[in-house]
């Protein structure tokens, strides 16, 4: 009898693991990435590499010669991090700031806290808003580089949409935004590409239960219906839901980024009301801030509120009120 | 594809029904059978015969040992040949009976015939008095009398009797064959118990994966006078729970603390009311079920379900089924989600005894523990609303006060919360415990108030 194991129910597991789940999100991007790599080439290659072999070597570094304590590269978070901060990066950045970006990621946003499970902030985008504060010119250089396919290089070639309502008015940049914007929007970084790439890689998630959808569609439905009321009282000067919702970081931010389990609220009503803020605070950059976009300051901002949201929301408990 | 489930929590492991297709075989009787004295849930019960004494299967050999507890029969016939403390399943030392079995001669009045007798005794007392003088007890688990259940407190009304077949543990089929070879028997004892309760709806509640034996059940329902029903489940882990099929039946939640009547529930498993025909019908005492011997590294063909005498050794139905397959890493009785990992396999069977499961290193084998990475998995499937995460974080940072303000004491330990975490964090392990140690702070409390209040009456009648 002394060989058989004596413990405690449950005698099974689900086959599920920080890895597997990890590797999910990965597969998820998938489609966004390739669709960044066609058209922006070798560029977008070199700084996906970089960014996926500084975040982990980083990691494995930090785990092995500073905390003395097992690696944990091997649950693939490292690369969920690396491959969203290159996603949130111009497509000409420099090697060497693509590594700064991911020395902020990992070292300072995820590891100094504790490492996977730990953190306030969400790794990728604090090392892109670090990036954005330390190397303004570097991180609004929307050059284009040369992609695999030949893209639409006709209107607006260099410069983001959101940065286009500034010089041509909201009316104007309105205009910009239509179907096609959908498959592809050239100019910004490779996250910003194909809303149905990143869209398509969001329902993967959400169909595999991976992540739950109410943060996403708390803040596109904020979204929209602030961009709609300001759009509606003033059209001249607010661009309208559909630009707001398919220009900028707001689809990549909204699918992938708030979505992040470490810092984002545990319950659904916590995740609604995180979404809110998000999109709240999101549309009051765009409108009102000196910033074009803010989805990044948004999502740090509510990241801070996490906790004050886990505390004071819970799921319902049953027979009880 | 029935939509009828619970609505919080919950998690669909593979159902594993590998066994579903062995037919009920009779176990032979071993040369010797230990009955345990601590086989239903409540005080064990006292023997009343002594050492040397001749016995006859189904004679009463030990007394209820108090309100909520059993009698309990020879399942054999043979010579008592011990009374003395036994290792149980866990290893701890337990009252039993020893018995050498002699032959196969059964005490009288019990009608062994297979004759469905299907008129009810319209004497609800008596019926009542049969189930507790035939040692009748829950056999879905909890081994809880079922003539207590029966018999709600005055006040209280019984509006829906749940027959429960949803067998939502993988791996087990002795329910799922019952309902298959015994249907109109389990339908005669549902009949019965609808009777005692006042004759109130009736259900038959099973989950989808066994359309056999919804098809088996309303067949018969159809050749029977009965007013019963027979719900098809959408299939879902822990359905078989109490407080979850009275949800998913009667969309009721039974509060925190409350018994099922509360709500007007009665739950029985199919099996509990297996015996209640055999008790009030055929007067025969419990001392058969059914036990499945199954697992992920035992070979279809060496899988059984067997119709057993409660009190053989667990290790004589092994080494009849052909002995500890080779893989086996874990041997559970019970199912893999809620059954215990048997310590030792000479340990007896008992009323409840549901299983003999084998499972092997890559079934079971828990990976070590890393960072929760705070997914919130294990909320979404706890069929309490609790949030396992954060009992755990409480446990370990010894808030009891946090830990009964956020529920502990409602977990029914069902395991999903560790089944789903993908970090393996031992969230079961630790609010197990931490359940143990706000239950014995409430129940502390409720002492000391009880104590304080007498001690505030006496005080007052000395100033009188």
């Amino acid at each position: 009898m002394d060989k058989h194991i004596v413990s405690p129910n449950p005698h099974i597991h689900a086959p599920v693991s920080t890895r597997s789940l990890m590797l999910d999100v990965i597969i998820a991007l998938c489609p966004a990435v390739v669709v960044s790599f066609l058209f922006y080439g070798w560029s977008e290659v070199m700084i996906m590499a970089v960014s996926i072999v500084s975040c982990v070597l980083l990691e494995w570094a930090i785990t092995k010669w500073m905390l003395k304590a097992p690696s944990t590269v091997g649950d693939l978070s490292a690369v969920v991090t690396a491959i969203l901060l290159a996603m949130n990066l111009p497509p000409v950045t420099p090697w060497w700031v693509v590594v700064i970006g991911a020395a902020v990621a990992i070292a300072v946003a995820k590891m100094s806290f504790g490492g996977i499970g730990q953190n306030i902030f969400n790794p990728a985008i604090t090392g892109r808003v670090f990036l954005l504060l330390s190397f303004p010119a570097i991180m609004t250089d929307w050059t284009l580089p040369q992609g695999f396919i030949n893209p639409h290089l006709d209107a607006f070639s260099g410069a983001t949409l959101l940065g286009q309502v500034n010089i041509l008015g909201a009316a104007q940049a309105d205009k910009l935004v239509g179907l096609q914007t959908l498959w592809h929007n050239i100019g910004g970084s490779a996250g910003e590409i194909s809303a149905i790439a990143l869209l398509a890689g969001w329902l993967y998630l959400v169909v595999r239960k991976v992540i739950r959808p109410w943060i996403t569609l708390s803040i596109f439905a904020t979204v929209a219906v602030i961009a709609a009321i300001f759009h509606l009282a003033d059209p001249e000067s607010f661009t309208g839901p559909l630009f707001n919702l398919l220009t900028g970081g707001v689809i990549l931010g909204a699918c992938f980024m708030a979505t992040d389990y470490v810092t984002s609220p545990m319950s659904n009503l916590g995740g609604v009301i995180f979404g809110f803020g998000i999109g709240l605070i999101v549309m009051m950059i765009r409108y009102f801030g000196s910033y074009p976009e803010g989805m990044s300051f948004a999502i740090l901002i509510m990241n801070m509120a996490v906790p004050l949201l886990n505390m004071a929301f819970h799921q319902r408990k049953f027979g009880r009120k | 594809m029935s939509k009828i489930t619970f609505k919080i929590g919950g998690v669909h492991p593979d159902d594993s029904k590998l066994s579903r297709g062995c037919a009920i075989e009779v176990l032979p009787l071993p040369e010797t059978v230990y009955v345990s004295m601590a086989q239903h849930l409540g005080a064990p019960a006292k023997p009343i015969v002594a050492v040397g004494d001749k016995v006859k299967a189904g004679q009463l050999i030990a007394e209820a040992g108090g309100f909520i507890s059993a009698v309990v029969h020879s399942p054999v016939s043979g010579t008592v040949k011990a009374i003395a403390p036994r290792a149980d399943l866990a290893g701890r030392p337990v009252m039993h009976v020893e018995i050498a079995v002699e032959g196969d001669e059964w005490a009288d009045g019990i009608d062994l015939s297979d004759t469905l007798v299907t008129e009810i005794p319209d004497d609800r007392a008596a019926m009542l008095k049969k189930i507790q003088d035939c040692g009748v007890v829950g056999l879905g688990g909890a081994t809880f009398p079922t003539h207590v259940k029966l018999n709600p407190a005055p006040g209280s009304v019984a509006e829906c009797l749940i027959l429960n077949g949803a067998e939502c543990e993988p791996y087990l089929t002795s329910d799922f064959r019952i309902l298959l070879e015994r249907t109109k028997e389990i339908i005669v004892g549902a009949a019965i118990m609808q009777k005692v309760l006042g004759g109130c709806r009736t259900v038959i509640a099973i989950e989808e994966n066994k359309p056999e034996a919804i098809k088996a059940v309303s067949d018969a329902l159809k050749e029977l006078p009965y007013k019963i029903e027979v719900l098809p489940l959408k299939k879902k882990y822990p359905q078989g729970g109490e407080k979850q099929l009275i949800a998913a039946v009667m969309g009721r939640e039974v509060g925190s603390g409350a018994l099922p009547i509360s709500v007007g529930a009665v739950v029985q498993n199919v099996a509990t009311s297996l015996a209640v025909y055999e008790a009030v019908q055929k007067n025969k005492p419990l001392l058969t079920n059914v036990l499945t011997v199954t697992g992920d590294c035992l070979p279809v063909e060496k899988q059984h379900n067997y119709l057993f005498r409660i009190g053989v050794p667990l290790s004589f139905i092994a080494e009849y089924a052909g002995g500890i397959p080779e893989g086996a890493a874990k041997l559970i009785s019970g199912g893999p989600m809620m059954g215990r990992a048997i310590a030792n396999l000479d340990a007896t069977t008992v009323k409840g005894s549901s299983s003999i499961l084998y499972l092997s290193e890559a079934a079971t084998k828990r990976n070590a523990q890393t960072a929760c990475i705070r997914c919130g998995r294990c909320s979404q499937a706890c069929p309490m609303g609790l949030e396992p995460h954060l009992l755990y974080r409480l446990y370990e940072a010894g808030d009891y006060d946090g830990l009964e303000a956020n529920a502990v004491q409602d977990c029914i330990e069902c395991g999903c919360c560790l089944y789903s975490c993908p970090a393996y964090v031992p969230l079961l392990d630790q609010i197990r415990q931490a359940k143990g140690a706000v239950l014995g702070i409430i129940r502390a409390r409720a002492a000391a108030a009880k104590a304080a209040a007498e001690a505030a009456k006496s005080n007052e009648s000395k100033n009188q």
